[in-house]
């Protein structure tokens, strides 16, 4: 016979509300380390997406996420030719702030070079960039459909290539345009400004400048003997895909990450005082029927049982709920929730342990009722 | 109505010698009960009458072997149980197996019908679910309260929840019954009823049964009535 079952059905809509209740503090555990997930993976969705081995880029930076890097435009010729490297290709990188639909919109556009690395290689819908001029490829998360025709600067681009969480660190979409397109947008002046420049005599400085080349490496050659070769040359550095990997998750997103690690523990620390509060408050509720327990015979292990067994369910309902409520409503977060299976084991895990060690405040209660209590009129 | 002679007492199921209890020590000490001798048989029925604080309900724990006795020696059902200090460790088996307890609020556990109230003792004796379902719907049926078998407590009127209550006091067959203030939440027909039943209940179950009460239209129904004042017995 189950009293813990029994017990639960005897008060079933508490139980319901309780588990409701605790369901929406356990889904927020779960939420923040989806958060926590998809940061990291949105910091690294840019660097997956471009499928590259090495970044070349500005000497003495760590560039082009970490840090700023700016260099000539030929340098990708100077790479290509390097023993080891495969193909190469420019990149650059810019954000733009854009309206869409009444809908203001953050994006990150790159522009690159059809035919050579860095461009999107797996698209979700369309094609690549053929045409020289004009023509995009963004992320589905922009609401632009294929097709469509949006303005960037002065000029009129049509999306062409849809690609799905491609987006920046910060959770912004990544568009793609040719590399001339990008670097136009990026470096002309407007009619205006240009006018003002050639009447005071001023000349117009060069624009043939990228933040950076990315290389693909021949599979026999090791990508860090590559860049060991490249950062030779003074004025470039090179960094592994490895090292950009590390860089983003290690440096760049490392506070944004430890202020949710530090927030996810708080939360799990006050489930645990919360779950430990009811746990206790129903112990105490049921004084009475302990202490008939204790007159009539059961043993310790019974009351005991009585009580884990139901901190236990509540919170393993609580988290399941919870779970199921996150994962229905994830696409509702203005950032990415990633829910992944090892997260979630992991966390089903603690709120366990943390059941178990709520209830003792309840255990240890329940052992002291004294059974002389069930005579009390 | 001609009233049927009373049984002849049978074995002696509790048997007291010198059973003393205080609480602290020094100027705050409390002495609950003193040197309380007594022996109630099988097939009795006794009361124990006192005004609070008397020590009535003390000497009801001390036998139920909730409260641990300062002093003295103590045999229930043939075992002696304390001799100046326990002799068994595990009191609460020890209650499983030879007392049954009858409480003045019934005590049901609410989560439970009122089967599985009675059936519960007997899984904790270790009975299998089956058997102790059949023997708890014996006893509702023997206290004429079987078609409320599947209510739960709270459904239940004054006098059903006794029933049960008594039911499950006689689940494990114990021989010794502890009853604390049995007819206190009845009306005099039906506190006459539940004494009536438990005078049936001691002699068809051999067995002793100790009652607390105040409850002075029940005084007639006693084999013996021991009183009690300042933790001593006065009136055996």
């Amino acid at each position: 016979m189950n009293l813990a079952y029994r017990d639960i059905r005897h008060k079933l809509g508490r139980f319901v509300l309780t588990c409701l209740g605790l369901s929406l503090l356990l889904g927020v555990v779960v939420t923040m380390a989806g958060i926590f997930r998809g940061q990291t993976a949105d910091a690294l969705a840019l660097l997956e997406a471009t499928k590259a081995d090495i970044w070349i880029v500005e000497s003495g930076t760590q560039g082009p996420f970490a840090e700023a890097s700016r260099v000539p435009g030929d340098t990708r010729e100077l790479v290509a030719r390097i023993y080891g490297i495969e193909a190469a290709g420019s990149l650059t990188l810019q954000n733009v702030q854009f309206e869409h639909n009444g809908r203001r919109l953050r994006l990150q556009i790159v522009g690159f070079e059809p035919g050579r690395p860095g461009g999107p290689e797996d698209l979700a819908a369309g094609r690549q960039i053929t045409a020289d001029r004009f023509e995009i490829i963004a992320d589905r998360q922009t609401g632009f459909s294929l097709g469509e025709t949006v303005s960037f600067g002065r000029d009129r681009f049509t999306v062409v290539g849809l690609t799905s969480g491609v987006v920046t660190l910060s959770g912004d979409s990544v568009i793609y345009m040719t590399l001339r397109d990008a670097q136009q947008l990026q470096f002309d002046l407007a009619p205006s400004a240009v006018r003002k420049e050639a009447a005071r005599g001023g000349q117009r400085s060069g624009t043939d400048f990228v933040n950076a080349v990315v290389a693909r490496v021949s599979k026999n050659v090791p990508a860090v003997m590559v860049a060991d070769e490249i950062a030779r040359w003074k004025h470039l550095s090179a960094l592994t895909q490895d090292d950009q990997h590390f860089l983003l998750t290690r440096t760049v997103i490392e506070r944004a990450s430890r202020q949710i690690g530090l927030f996810m523990s708080v939360l799990t620390l006050v489930s645990a005082v919360i779950i430990a509060l009811i746990v206790y408050t129903l112990t105490l509720d049921k004084t009475r029927d302990i202490a008939t327990l204790k007159m009539i015979g059961a043993p310790d292990r019974t009351i005991i049982g009585l009580i884990v067994q139901q901190a236990l369910l509540m919170g393993v309902i609580g988290f399941i709920v919870g779970t199921i409520l996150v994962y229905v409503f994830r696409g509702v977060f203005p950032r990415r929730v990633e829910m992944l299976p090892t997260d979630i084991v992991g966390l089903f895990a603690i709120v366990v342990v943390v059941c178990l060690a709520a209830s003792a405040l309840g255990v240890r209660v329940a052992v002291k009722v004294d059974p002389s209590r069930a005579l009390a009129g | 109505m001609v009233e049927s002679p009373r049984p002849e007492p049978g074995d002696a199921l509790v048997e007291l010698k010198g059973l003393s209890k205080h609480f602290g020590e020094g100027q705050t000490r409390v002495d609950a009960l003193r040197e309380v001798t007594l022996t109630i048989r099988a097939r009795e029925v006794v009361g124990l009458l006192g005004p609070s604080g008397s020590g009535k309900s003390t000497l009801l724990n001390a036998i139920g072997c909730i409260v641990e006795p300062s002093e003295g020696w103590m045999r229930l059902d043939g075992e002696v149980v304390y001799d100046n200090r326990w002799l068994r460790g595990n009191l609460r088996r020890l209650r499983l197996d030879k007392i049954g307890f009858i409480f003045q609020t019934h005590n049901l556990l609410p989560f439970l019908n009122c089967t599985d109230n009675v059936a519960l003792v007997l899984t904790l004796a270790g009975w299998k679910k089956e058997a102790a379902l059949h023997r708890a719907s014996e006893l509702l049926a023997y206290l004429q309260v079987d078609h409320r078998k599947d209510a739960m407590p709270g459904q239940l009127s004054g006098g059903e929840a006794q029933r049960v209550s008594i039911a499950r006091a006689l689940a494990n067959r114990p021989r010794i019954i502890l009853a604390d203030e049995p007819t206190a939440a009845l009306d005099s027909a039906r506190a006459g009823i539940v004494m009536d039943l438990l005078h049936r209940l001691a002699l068809e179950q051999d067995a002793a049964i100790i009652a607390v009460t105040h409850d002075d239209k029940i005084l007639g129904r006693l084999d013996r009535v021991y009183r009690m004042a300042d933790g001593r017995l006065v009136d055996p």
